[in-house]
Order: C-alpha cells, then structure tokens, then sequence
C-alpha cells in the first residue's frame, strides 16, 4: 500500500482532471494559448505521420486495381484434335495468374466450339446476365443457365431471358497444332462487353435477317 | 460476520477503481414508462444477445475453420464430419444467422410501427440502418465463407452486379475478389470482412445504438392522439418515466432476459434438428453442373432480377439500393414530429405490409424458380402414358423430339418438367398447327427459335404431337379461314381430332 493508493477512502476527492486546467487557462489566456499551440503541432503531427502511412496502406489496398491486360496471357487448351469439328466441348484450363493458396479455383472452364477446319469459337461459361455457368445442350445445340433462364444459340448469341448479349468470348489462336486462348480473369459485363453493341433478341433465327 | 466483510472489502477494492457501481446502477435503475415493460420491446436486446452469440460461436468455428480458398471446402467438412459435435458447432452459427436476420428486421418493423425513431431518437434510427446493412453484410460474407459451389457462384452474381457500375466497375470487381478471379485473395478479403471489419462495425454501431437508448430513454408505448412535438416531447416523456414509471430492472428487464433465453434456446433446438447448412459441392469453378442460389436473406434479389426487364437491370440494381438506404436513412428527417402510434398512421402500416407481402412473394418465388429451366427434365420427367396411348408412329416421334431437343426443361407437361415457358397439356387449344410451327421455328418471346436445331421432318412430328395435346372434349385450335384456301368445304377439326389435318 502505498500512500498514493486510490484504495485508501481518506483520499475522498475523486480525481478530476479537467477541472484545475481551464481554471488556471482561464486566469492567464497566454499560458493557454502556448498550451494549445503545442496541441494543435501534435495535432498536425499525427496528422502528417497519418498521410504518411496512409500512402502506403491505400496503394497495398489498391493493389488489385490493374489494367486488364496485365492479369492475362495466353494459355494452351490443348491439341486440337480434342475438339471434333462441328462440336462444343467444355475445356479447362488453370488460370494464368494464380496465387498459392487458390487451390481448385484456379481451374477455369470455357466452351470451344469448333466451327470449321480453323474457325473455333471459345466462350466464357459465365453467363453475361449475372456470371451463373451455362451449361450446353448438344441435342438442341443451345446453352441454358441455371440462375434465371438465359438461353444462348450455338455460336453464343443470345436466345432467350435476361441476358443484355450474347455469352462472352475469348481471343483464339492456334500455335503448332494447339489451341491457345487470350484468358486470365472472369468475364464480366465491364472488361469483355467494352464497345459491344448490345442488342436484344439478334438470335441465329432463320427469320431474323 | 468477518466473511461479509471481507467480501465487502474485496468489492470496495475493485470499485475504488473500476468506479462502474454508479454507471451501472443508473442504466439498470433508470425510470422507464410502465407500458414498455412489454414483449413487443424485446427485440432489440434479442438482437444484441443473437450478435454476441454469433461472436461466440463464430470464434470457436475459427479454432479449425481454414480461411484458404484451398482449404476452406476441406475445413468444413472435417467440422461436420470428424470432429465431435463439429457440425453442431457450424449448425448453431448458421442458425443463428438466420435468426439474426430475421429479428433484426422484425425489430426494425415494431420500431418503425411504434414510431421510436421520432424526436429525440432520430440518430438511434439511423445507426439502426447501419446496423442493418452490417447484419446482411455479415449474412453474406459468411455465405461466402462456406465455400462450397453455391458461395462460390453467389459470390459471382455479386461481382456481376458490381461489374455494371459504369467506369470504374472493372476496377471495383478487382478490388472486390483481390484480383482477376475468384480465387485464394477473395477467401482472404471476406474472411477479413466477416471476422474483423463488419464485427468491429456492428460493436461501434450497436454501443452508440445502445449508448442512446440509455441516454433518451426507451419509446413510450404509443398513444393515438398523443403527438410528438419538438417543445414539449422531453418534458412529456420525462414525466411519463419518472410519474408513472418503473426502474428498468427488473420491471422491464426480466422480459428481454427470458425473450433472449428463449431464443438461444430456439436456435439451439433447430441446429440440433436441422443441422448445419452445406457445404455444397467444392467450389471448383471446373464443375459447372450446378445450380446456385443465395441464402434466404437474398432469394428476394435473386427473384427480383429474374423478371426485370433486361433494359432496367443496370440501373435496377445500381440504383434501387441506394435509394432504399436513402429512404430508410430519410424516414426519422422527414417524419421526425407527429403521431406515433400506428392507429393514426394507415401509410406506414399499408408500406409495411406492402413490403412483407412482396418479400415474402419474392423469396417463395426464389425458393421454386419458376423461371429457371429444369435442366434434367428432358431426361428425366416421362411423357404421361394417357398422351400416347392412341398416337400415330409421328406423334410418338414428336414426343421423342418433344424430350431429346430439351423443350420439357422450359415446359411442363402432365406436371412436371420446367416452368420457363407455359404448361403445354392443352397447347393445342391456344394454338393452330401452322401456329406451333411457327412459334417453334422463330421462337420468339422467352423462346429460342428452333429452325436451325430441327430438321423438317423433326419439325413435322413435333408439330404433330403438340397438335394432340388438348381435352378429349375441347376442339384444337383451328383457322376459319383455311378450309377456303383449299376449296373444300368449311368444317370444323373433330373435338378429338389428334393428328388430324385442318
């Protein structure tokens, strides 16, 4: 016990900080005025150190925010021998850009259709309403999504529901027997519908021109 | 009586410190108006009692959940499966969830009714409203956090909804996921929403909530007549608590304690009965054979964007939220004076209702999806016998086209199969042969255009067995007119006339 102990009920006086300060500030205004000059400079220097740091945080904070070009590249879906002419198979790839601890959901899927001899179409299977996978129908060659009823057309324009356009695609190439995709971030309607012209119900019916 | 003393003296040791006897006494002790001693007023504590359950639970599920998008799938199952009671662990967090979400949105009504948000309580309201957006914060996070194939492709609706703000949408989705996909940087950033950000918000926002009903005291049961103005509201509801009030322990307390009881035991029993929800399928964005839907707390939105026109999408979902917070945020500024009592105010009990009506339209809707296309019911849901039992060769074939070329996923027949497109038992009815070739050729409507996908003589047979189905005693559709282009007599098609020509 010490003879500061609050503990002690002869020291009666609560402790009131607050109470001497502006009694004294208010008999001498200059004792106050240096008083709250060095407040406001601590003031200012927290604020400073605070930018400063802020810089830092804010640039680790956007550092998801590149360019779209910068997360893609080119990427092998193999031989394309795998993918019958006339026919719309689901490929997988692993993402391009991959961090360690994504485990399974690097795999991506998308659809390749192989039009002719050395026309292919390659699509998201990312629905271009709300990004549900389409799944493809080879009987009645049209994609339909399980979310809320997009139907698209074999070559990916859209048939039916809420789409605004037709599925998203991807640039191909093919490179000493292989087909290769330009791909590495899921398609939405602001990196792959950039300069589409969106138009509702431009099927590949045969009584639309 | 030295061991009283003693204990006595032990206390006096803390409190000369602490000091937080005179705090306490005067929250607990502090004159309430006799009529809120009520059940209608335990909802908010039923709230708070739900979110530190949630704490709880949450971070006992933290000791082995793994937030890795490598990892999570695989964490969850060991919890439900291998690790004892593990899955009454996970069943209690998401029951409680649930819970969470409605009584806060029940509380929400019964203060919007009782007019509590009224002078002085305006900013009690609006801190009410953050606290909403947090707990649907939390509810989706967490829905994300069970990673399994319904988190996985949820969480890729939303990042479709943002991709649509204009500008800076594509940047906004990177931000979002931490990066181009889904993937081992989205786990990270919503585990750090759900585990730190949103709770920290939620304990901010729930102390000031609470700080101020302390400090302005609980809503007066309403009277009609009784009209709040600005002048004389303090005075009047000063004199109600200290005139004819009780201290709020135990007079009003014991009911929120027993109410709070009474929910954890709830959400107790239904984790028990019910178990946990998911995980799903792995989340392996390879597997595409789902179908993804959100927790019940956003079958509402989900239902919503399944019949907004395409046009009004984009400025539906970017637009509409906004106004709503806005609106709630407005409520206690534009209608801060006046009656409080829901008798005199036929407006807000007619938008409350409006509003539960459709939410829970919404989320039944949600529930079926009628608007989704059955996706194994061309495999799976057989034509009924009785359609068949007298059908020509062709009309057996058009039945097989009926099921191979996938029209039973969007329409039903004999009850089964999907309900995109209308029911087609008496199709023939609405509909003349040259109509239903017609309709299946273009399409048209929510319908693709089959030309390009039938042959001729697919078309043919299908027409033929669409052109049967109708009630043994109602005519088929037929075009008057017809019967003169090929110069033979008018006569109207035989009531039963399947597969005849017309």
């Amino acid at each position: 016990m010490t003879e500061n102990d609050p503990s002690q009920p002869q020291t009666s006086a609560i402790p009131t900080p607050g109470l001497s300060a502006p009694a004294v500030g208010a008999q001498d205004p200059r004792l106050v005025s240096r008083r709250w000059l060095f407040f406001q400079a601590a003031l200012a220097i927290n604020a400073l150190v605070g930018v400063g740091l802020a810089i830092p945080v804010i640039r680790y904070l956007l550092a998801p925010w590149r360019k779209d070009s910068s997360y893609k590249s080119w990427v092998s879906l193999g031989r394309i021998e795998a993918f019958p002419t006339g026919e719309t198979r689901l490929a997988v790839f692993k993402n391009p850009f991959t961090r360690p601890m994504d485990g399974i959901t690097d795999n991506v899927a998308c659809y390749v259709r192989h039009v002719a001899s050395d026309q292919f179409q390659v699509f998201a299977v990312n629905c271009a309403h709300l990004g549900c996978p389409v799944r493809w129908f080879p009987q009645s060659q049209l994609f339909m999504c399980p979310c809320h009823g997009g139907v698209y057309y074999a070559d990916g324009s859209r048939a039916s529901g809420p789409p605004e356009r037709g599925l998203f695609t991807y640039d191909w190439k093919i490179v000493s027997g292989e087909l290769q995709i330009f791909a590495g971030q899921t398609p939405t309607l602001s990196n792959s519908a950039k300069l589409v012209n969106i138009s509702i119900g431009e099927g590949e019916s045969p009584c639309r021109g | 009586m030295p061991r009283i003393k003693r204990t006595q003296r032990i206390y006096d040791w803390f409190e000369r410190r602490l000091q937080l006897e005179g705090p306490i006494k005067d929250a607990a002790l502090h004159p309430v108006p006799r009529e809120t001693a009520s059940w209608w007023y335990v909802f908010g504590s039923g709230a708070f009692t739900l979110f530190l359950f949630q704490v709880v639970t949450g971070i006992l599920l933290a000791i082995l959940y793994v937030p890795s998008a490598g990892e999570a799938w695989n964490s969850l199952n060991m919890l439900n499966h291998q690790i004892p009671l593990g899955w009454y662990i996970r069943a209690l967090h998401g029951w409680g969830s649930n819970f969470m979400v409605a009584i806060v949105f029940i509380h929400m009504t019964q203060v919007f009714l009782f007019g509590a948000y009224k002078y002085p309580r305006e900013l009690t309201w609006i801190f009410g409203v953050f606290l909403l957006i947090a707990t649907l914060g939390m509810a989706f996070t967490g829905q994300v956090l069970r990673f399994d194939q319904d988190a996985y492709w949820g969480l890729g609706i939303g990042i479709s909804m943002v991709s649509r703000v204009p500008l800076i949408g594509g940047g906004l989705v990177h931000l979002l996921l931490g990066g181009p996909i889904m993937a081992g940087a989205t786990m990270a950033r919503f585990f750090d929403l759900h585990v730190f950000v949103i709770p920290g918000l939620l304990f901010g926002f729930a102390g000031l909530h609470i700080w101020m009903v302390l400090k302005l005291g609980i809503n007066e049961w309403p009277m009609p007549g009784r009209i709040v103005r600005r002048s004389t509201y303090v005075e009047e509801y000063n004199r109600l608590a200290h005139e004819d009030g009780i201290a709020f322990i135990p007079g009003a307390f014991w009911k929120d304690l027993a109410f709070s009881a009474a929910m954890v035991a709830a959400v107790a029993l239904c984790a028990w009965l019910f178990g946990p929800s998911g995980p799903g399928g792995p989340p392996d964005p390879a597997i595409i054979q789902t179908n993804p839907k959100p927790d019940f707390p956003f079958l509402w939105i989900f239902s919503i964007l399944a019949y907004l026109p395409p046009a009004l999408e984009t400025p539906v979902i970017l637009v509409a939220p906004v106004l709503a917070i806005l609106g709630l945020l407005a409520v206690p500024l534009v209608a801060g004076e006046g009656e409080k009592s829901w008798r005199r105010r036929p407006v807000a009990v007619l938008a409350v209702a409006f509003i539960a009506v459709g939410w829970g339209e919404f989320t039944q809707l949600g529930t079926t999806t009628p608007w989704s296309p059955h996706m194994d019911a061309w495999s799976s849901d057989p034509i009924p016998v009785r359609y068949l039992r007298t059908a020509t060769p062709l009309v057996r074939e058009g039945a097989n086209v009926f099921q191979e070329k996938q029209c039973r996923n969007c329409h039903a027949i004999g009850g089964l199969g999907g309900q995109r497109g209308p029911a087609l038992d008496d199709v023939a009815t609405r509909m003349t042969r040259d109509q239903l070739r017609f309709k299946v050729v273009t399409g048209g409507g929510n319908m693709p255009a089959f030309g390009k996908n039938l042959s001729a003589p697919e078309i043919q047979a299908l027409v033929a067995f669409l052109s049967t189905l109708h009630p043994a005693n109602e005519r088929p559709a037929y075009t008057p007119s017809r019967p003169y282009l090929t110069n033979s007599p008018p006569q109207a098609p035989h009531p039963s006339g399947s597969g005849n020509s017309f």
